[in-house]
């Protein structure tokens, strides 16, 4: 056995499969929407090369900035609850009462699809009968804000839904890497008389700080790629405000038959996020990972 | 053990994750499905009628392939159906990758055209036959005088209304744009939402802005700056634009319109907590033969034309609509001689059965001296032979891109981001730079 693992033919016959299926799902598609970019098509008849005149029209066109500036800000919001979530699964973590049912809530946004998500939260953001209106009636409030329709707050309005989908994942990632902290070391700590703000500070987040670096990276390609519940919730309106470059892309490959353009954009989103993930890995770069 | 826990967590996530994927997909198929479909032949088709939502047209066409299916026995139809938006979307998708089902439903004029030159569908001049149709209907789905899709539907856009709201304020049924401008004004004073209207979807502004073009500047003026021998900046399509904003003011429209999707506007209408809903009569079996909706509700419901305008040139019978949808046979079909014979047999019993179970109206010529008719179904029916025109849905005449920068100006104007002259401004120079 050891004989046929270090056979370098072997060692190839077995990844093919592995290589083969990212390059046809992965790669070649990159390529390819790489090269539609190129291209003047409406995805339906003869595609005519242009050269780069689509990534020229790009890089001038104040839509795609705006979108990026959008899903920007929603890759700064989603890092920011980070530390949100880091806190509740530090709660969590430390055996209160009634945990075990508060981890189960948190995790329930995760079972439910995106679409169904987006439906919840638009019976919740309806300006006349929904919950948040209603709610802030209660409170005396007069002028309730219309929410998806309020250019001005429409994009922070879905931010709410979204931050509040992931939640459960990522606290679920805290939670697992804090429950891997040995007990030994928190137990020494607690005979050393230590409070359980000093164990949280100065041993559990500097034991799972790897884990940081995961979630950051992840929240921040994820927010930048994300699409589902804006397209749903509101569609990048009204008139673009709530554009992210993903329903960007979506729109004008699909809705307005610019593959050749929508195709350009996929490849600047790939481009932008490929760069924030190169940046933060530099950033978050840790001397050393903690093994225990 | 934690590690256990930690597992069959995720574990329920994934199931979870896969159950609802699967509870969302909408894909459903004709009645009852068979797994091997034999030596039959398999006639693919697409619609946009899901049975919740569209329950009128869906059971018309499950009928109609049922039907189909009896009398051709070595012919099996399956049906793929999905809400518009998203059908919309599908179906450009599918042509992108030659994989066009072979019969689907497509919508006139310049949304067809990238299809058409895309050799996508198939010339019906073989089937489609001028005098079975209403006329015009045909000629909206004809490129170079050939039709590439039969018409189904035929669509005016009148104003429906709550009597019984009109009634508690002693508000009738306005016949000019000033009573008109008096019911908003009452029921504004009341608290009653005095118009629902779903202003995500965009076309739907545009109608309202449609028909106070037409109003006003006669029904050239629209057209002629779409077709280019006009301009948009026509003092008439901007004084139409500065109504809309006036509208906006006297707070007409319910609260949050640009947020709120068509199907969730019709909510408010449905639900009698707003008095007025202008939609075309696609919505027709809702308030006449529609089984799950309440007849106390149904008898609620009237209708009036939109109100003509003071010193305006257009007349009271002109209205917004056309056909509404057509249906396409693949260019790429195997089937296509199988395809075609059915579009034509759903075509013909589409015109019949629409009537009879009174509340699409067809765009074939049609009989209505039998049958027990519902009277909204006559009256509408009776306005259409009327009609002294009919503007086809401006979003649809455009191309995509220019159908866009309207649609961006009609929700900008709606919601107070633009101003009129610069809304009409905007659109002359996309209608211009197309050119």
């Amino acid at each position: 056995m050891k004989n046929v693992m270090s056979n370098k033919y072997v060692i190839a016959l077995y990844t093919l499969p592995a290589l083969l299926l990212i390059l046809t799902l992965i790669y070649i598609p990159i390529a390819l929407s790489g090269y539609y970019g190129l291209m003047d098509w409406d995805g339906i008849g003869e595609m005519t090369f242009i050269g780069l005149d689509n990534y020229i029209t790009l890089v001038q066109d104040k839509m795609f900035w705006t979108s990026t500036y959008h899903s920007f800000l929603l890759a700064i919001f989603s890092t920011a609850s980070l530390l949100l979530y880091l806190v509740i699964s530090l709660i969590l973590a430390s055996k209160i009462k009634g945990s075990d049912l508060l981890r189960k809530i948190y995790l329930i946004p995760m079972l439910l699809s995106s679409v169904a998500i987006a439906q919840l939260w638009m019976k919740i953001f309806d300006p006349t009968n929904g919950m948040a209106n209603r709610l802030l009636e209660m409170f005396g409030v007069e002028n309730t804000p219309i929410w998806l329709a309020d250019p001005e707050i429409a994009l922070y309005a879905i931010f709410i839904p979204i931050i509040w989908q992931f939640a459960g994942f990522y606290i679920l990632i805290y939670y697992a890497a804090l429950k891997n902290v040995p007990d030994e070391i928190i137990e020494a700590a607690k005979i050393d008389g230590a409070s359980s703000f000093q164990i949280a500070y100065k041993i559990k987040l500097p034991l799972i700080s790897g884990i940081f670096k995961v979630t950051i990276m992840l929240a921040v390609v994820g927010s930048l790629k994300y699409f589902d519940l804006i397209y749903v919730m509101t569609g990048g309106g009204p008139n673009g405000a709530s554009e992210v470059m993903a329903s960007y892309m979506y729109k004008e490959a699909f809705k307005l038959n610019n593959f050749g353009y929508g195709s350009a954009i996929g490849f600047g989103l790939l481009v932008i996020a490929l760069f924030m993930t190169w940046l933060i890995s530099k950033l978050t770069k840790s001397k050393d990972d903690v093994q225990f | 053990m934690k590690k256990k826990a930690f597992s069959s967590v995720m574990t329920l996530a994934l199931a979870g994750g896969l159950i609802l994927g699967g509870c969302s997909s909408s894909t459903g198929s004709s009645g009852d499905e068979k797994a091997s479909s034999g030596d039959k032949t398999v006639v693919k088709m697409m619609h946009l009628w899901p049975e919740g939502s569209s329950n009128a047209q869906y059971t018309i066409v499950d009928d109609i392939i049922n039907a189909y299916e009896k009398e051709h026995p070595d012919v099996d139809i399956q049906t793929e159906i999905l809400g518009n938006e998203q059908y919309k979307e599908k179906i450009k998708v599918l042509s992108a990758s030659n994989e066009l089902p072979d019969v689907g439903i497509t919508w006139a004029a310049g949304y067809m055209k990238p299809f058409v030159d895309g050799k996508m569908f198939a010339p019906l001049d073989d089937i489609a036959k001028e005098d079975n149709f209403v006329a015009g209907t045909l000629d909206a789905f004809s490129v170079d005088e050939k039709p590439y899709a039969v018409p189904l539907e035929l669509n005016i856009t009148p104003v429906y209304y709550n009597k019984e709201i009109f009634k508690k304020y002693n508000l009738e049924a306005p016949k000019t744009y000033d009573e008109f401008l008096n019911v908003v004004e009452t029921l504004a004073d009341n608290g009653v939402t005095p118009i629902t209207l779903g202003n995500k979807d965009r076309w739907t502004g545009s109608m309202w802005y449609m028909y106070l073009a037409d109003r006003i500047g006669g029904p050239e003026a629209l057209n002629n700056a779409i077709n280019r021998s006009g301009s948009f900046e026509d003092p008439a399509l901007v004084q139409a634009a500065e109504e809309i904003e006036k509208l906006v003011k006297m707070d007409a429209f319910v609260k949050g319109y640009n947020g709120l999707s068509n199907d969730e506007a019709k909510g408010y209408f449905m639900n009698e907590q707003a008095a007025m809903y202008l939609m075309a009569t696609w919505e027709l079996p809702n308030y006449t033969t529609t089984p799950d909706v309440s007849q106390e509700f149904k008898d609620k419901v009237g209708y009036f034309k939109f109100p003509t305008y003071e010193g305006g040139k257009g007349d009271i019978d002109s209205y917004v609509g056309g056909p509404g949808v057509g249906l396409f046979v693949s260019e790429q079909s195997k089937v296509k001689d199988e395809a075609k014979e059915f579009v034509s047999y759903l075509v013909e019993e589409w015109g019949k059965r629409s009537v009879v179970d009174a509340g699409v109206i067809p765009a074939t010529v049609v009989d209505t001296s039998n049958g027990e008719l519902h009277p909204m179904y006559i009256d509408i029916l009776n306005d259409l032979g009327n009609a002294t025109n009919l503007t086809l849905y401006a979003d649809v005449q455009m191309s995509a891109g220019v159908a866009d920068v309207h649609l961006n100006q009609i929700q900008a104007l709606f919601g107070g981001q633009t101003t009129p002259e610069k809304f009409a401004k905007t659109q002359e120079e996309a209608l211009a730079a197309e050119k």
